[in-house]
């Protein structure tokens, strides 16, 4: 076995590809900016600076392990380089810590922290530069950057995108679209990938809570709110619950206590997609037309095929997201009671994901011309609202959410994470539905990290053939396969973001492999935990669609293509 | 949009060099030669052309100084502002220009097109300074006097 030695400490070499992971390895978190284990090498940053025996200083994320290798982690020499690395990117820096969007989850400010930077002797002479305020997803501080890359290299590596790169040279580079234009005018879908990624606030996702606490405070207003799947598997990492716990009883609490007035389960919408979605299913695979049927739910996927595969968007399902089909439906719901006590409704989501703030403001997601979700915030924001009332999260009692949309089926939860929405729609499709072949379907080949998961089920006489991708790049991938006529498929489920929303732009960051783990494995637990496990077992919804709904699927379930 | 015969242009360029991506900065080395600017719309044409983004290719044009998206005059003089002319005073052969073809520092092109006046850090011929270029023809050891004719021989020249 080859070792190498890491500040007195042997480490075995086990496949790692560079230094960095062995460091990391024995348990010593070196700091890092431009270093992600699912994107290229960039080795710009410099934090990850290590000194060998002969004390040559070199950037341990770009550097192979050798047999032998002696390697210092905080030397005296590594110490003052970090620091002055960091006195350099701070000299170049706003330092209002205090108003920061992202002050307290600043990766900067944190290592600032960490090495020991008390003074910054330079003064910074920058020109500011003004905020890309176009995309309802995400907002660009460009004064923020440290020019890491990270965003550049997620946005075209993993989401085959991109949208941003650098531009001019020297003192002059910036991170900006092309001809630094407005991001709403690329090719951007809001998935907030990059924002996941960015170390500082030079990219944060767009916040709506103002708006939000301002409805509150307003006794004209009803205010409805809809939790998303993915939500409650990763709401509780900031309150100290183990990652991946399902928190979803503890935040309607928090919920009520903040002051909405009826909290809702998306899940209900998702089961309502898997009615919808299904009946698209089987009445194009009987008719043999507009095959794969892509799903709508993931808006970042719906504008990513909008943009690149114009030609295929037909191939769309015309459903609406789960929270674009609940949203009409609770405005539906409330219509009478808001003109007898005269009040107005409005519908708030909590959402995993940037790009639904996009998603509403498509007329073909309106109903009558009207917008039906009001706010789309994301887990961030409702953290960040829970600290602000001084919630103790961790040790509130779970309550349930509101009748009549808070019972859901464990199909309708999976929705939150890569292969859920097809597992769902196929135990809706399938004739029998034992407790036994429930559990086949799940392992069809649906679930799991795989970048493309491909399956085959028998409906009746007829094979259906399945692709499940996550990953706007590896979709892209996928697309052109289809488009080459290479592979065949009868249903592509595509999520932008990679594991699906569990992942998603707005979930809380600094999510490692453990954690990402944690969180799918949570829905499949509360999955598993649900009494009702596809919709049609769902008794609230059966009755809807035989009263409230009935006639009005096409009206609020669907999109309507507005002539462009 | 440009006109057709620009994008035609582009398509006998990129046929040339061939449709890969690393032929990105040859193609738009010839755009510009041919237009004495890189039109920003070929620029995108030809990334969507070769499957680039088209970040990535203005990132690419934006590192070398020497791609300009600007349209640019038929005499295009170019001061050096190196050291060795920076102390032979070219600040007083640059401020004489401007005064002479209207122009500053955030307006670089004549209204009639035809100079355009840029400054380089070191054109490597220290030994001649001050100096300037006009297009590919090097001016030595310039005075604002030499700058004036100069200037009134090349309009002369366009009459
Ligand atoms: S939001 Fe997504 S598509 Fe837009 S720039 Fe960021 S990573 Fe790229
Ligand atoms: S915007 Fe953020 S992620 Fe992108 S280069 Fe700048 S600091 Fe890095
Ligand atoms: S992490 Fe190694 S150079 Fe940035």
């Amino acid at each position: 076995m080859e070792y190498i030695t890491i500040d007195t400490k042997r480490v075995p070499i086990e496949g790692e590809k560079n230094i960095l992971s062995l460091i990391r390895k024995a348990g010593i978190d070196l700091p890092t900016f431009c270093y992600h284990s699912e994107l290229s090498i960039y080795g710009a940053c410099r934090m990850c600076v290590v000194e060998d025996d002969r004390g040559r200083i070199f950037a341990s994320c770009s550097e192979q392990p050798r047999d032998g290798m002696v390697i210092h982690t905080n030397s005296k020499k590594i110490q003052s380089y970090r620091r002055l690395i960091i006195e350099l990117l701070l000299s170049s820096h706003c330092r209002d810590c205090t108003t920061c969007q992202k002050n307290g989850s600043c990766s900067l400010q944190d290592l600032a922290y960490r090495v020991g930077v008390h003074a910054v002797r330079f003064l910074n002479n920058k020109k500011q530069i003004p905020l890309d305020m176009s995309s309802p997803s995400i907002v660009r501080d460009p004064n923020k950057c440290i020019l890491c890359g990270d965003c550049v290299r997620t946005c075209d590596e993993i989401q085959g995108i991109g949208a941003i790169d650098f531009a001019f040279r020297g003192s002059e580079t910036q991170v900006m679209p092309a001809f630094n234009r407005d991001l709403a005018d690329t090719d951007c879908v809001g998935c907030g990938q990059c924002a996941v990624v960015c170390p500082t606030a030079a990219i944060t996702v767009r916040t709506n809570v103002t708006e939000i606490w301002d409805a509150i405070g307003n006794p004209n207003i009803r205010v409805v709110v809809q939790v998303a799947p993915a939500v409650r598997v990763a709401v509780g990492d900031s309150f100290n619950i183990p990652k991946g716990e399902n928190s979803f009883g503890k935040l309607v609490t928090a919920l009520r206590i903040m002051g909405f007035d009826e909290v809702y389960d998306t899940s209900f919408g998702a089961d309502l997609t898997v009615m919808e979605e299904s009946k698209e299913l089987a009445q194009r695979l009987e008719k043999n037309e507009k095959l794969p049927l892509f799903t709508s739910c993931c808006p970042g996927w719906v504008k990513y095929c909008e943009n690149r595969y114009p030609d295929l968007t037909d191939n769309i399902s015309t459903c609406r997201s789960p929270q674009g089909m609940l949203s009409p439906l609770i405005k539906d719901y409330f219509k009478d009671k808001d003109e007898a006590e005269n009040k107005k409704t409005i519908v708030v989501s909590i959402m995993p994901c940037t790009a639904k703030k996009g998603e509403i403001l498509r007329p073909d997601n309106f109903t009558d011309g009207m917008q039906d979700t009001d706010y789309v915030i994301t887990t961030q924001e409702v953290i960040r609202m829970i600290k602000q009332v001084g919630i103790q999260f961790e040790s509130l009692e779970a309550e349930a959410a509101d009748m009549p949309f808070a019972v859901a089926s464990g199909g309708g939860t999976i929705f939150g994470t890569t292969g859920g929405v097809t597992e769902a729609v196929l135990r809706r499709l399938a004739k029998d539905k034992s407790y036994q072949n429930l559990s086949n379907i799940s392992y069809v080949g649906v679930r799991g990290e795989d970048s493309v998961k491909e399956a085959s089920v028998m409906l009746g006489d007829r094979e259906v053939k399945i692709a499940v991708v996550h990953g706007l790049a590896d979709a892209g991938r996928l697309l052109d396969k289809v488009k080459a006529g290479e592979v065949e498929y009868d249903f592509v489920e595509v999520m932008a973001c990679r594991r699906g929303c569990i992942m998603g732009g707005g979930q809380p960051p600094f999510a490692g492999a453990r954690t990402k783990k944690k969180r799918m494995e949570g829905l499949y637990k509360a999955d598993t935990m649900s009494n009702i496990r596809y919709p049609d077992e769902n008794p609230v919804l059966l009755q809807m669609y035989e009263t409230t709904i009935k006639g009005k699927e096409h009206k609020l379930f669907h999109r309507h293509m507005v002539e462009k | 949009m440009l006109e057709q015969s620009y994008y035609s242009k582009a398509d006998e360029i990129i046929s040339q060099h061939g449709r890969t991506q690393k032929a990105l900065i040859p193609i738009i080395q010839d755009i510009q030669s041919c237009y004495r600017y890189l039109p920003a719309e070929l620029l995108s044409y030809v990334a969507k052309q070769l499957g680039i983004n088209e970040a990535k290719a203005y990132s690419v044009a934006t590192f070398y100084e020497n791609f300009s998206f600007e349209a640019k005059g038929k005499y295009v003089i170019r001061v050096c502002d190196g050291t060795a002319c920076h102390v032979r005073k070219s600040t007083l052969i640059l401020d004489k220009l401007y005064k002479e073809l209207n122009l500053s520092k955030e307006k670089h092109t004549t209204e009639d097109m035809l100079f355009t006046l840029e400054t380089v850090s070191c054109l490597g011929a220290c030994g001649l300074a001050p100096v300037l270029t006009v297009n590919d023809e090097v001016h030595a050891a310039m005075t604002p006097e030499k700058v004036s004719a100069l200037i009134a021989k090349l309009k002369e020249e366009e009459q």
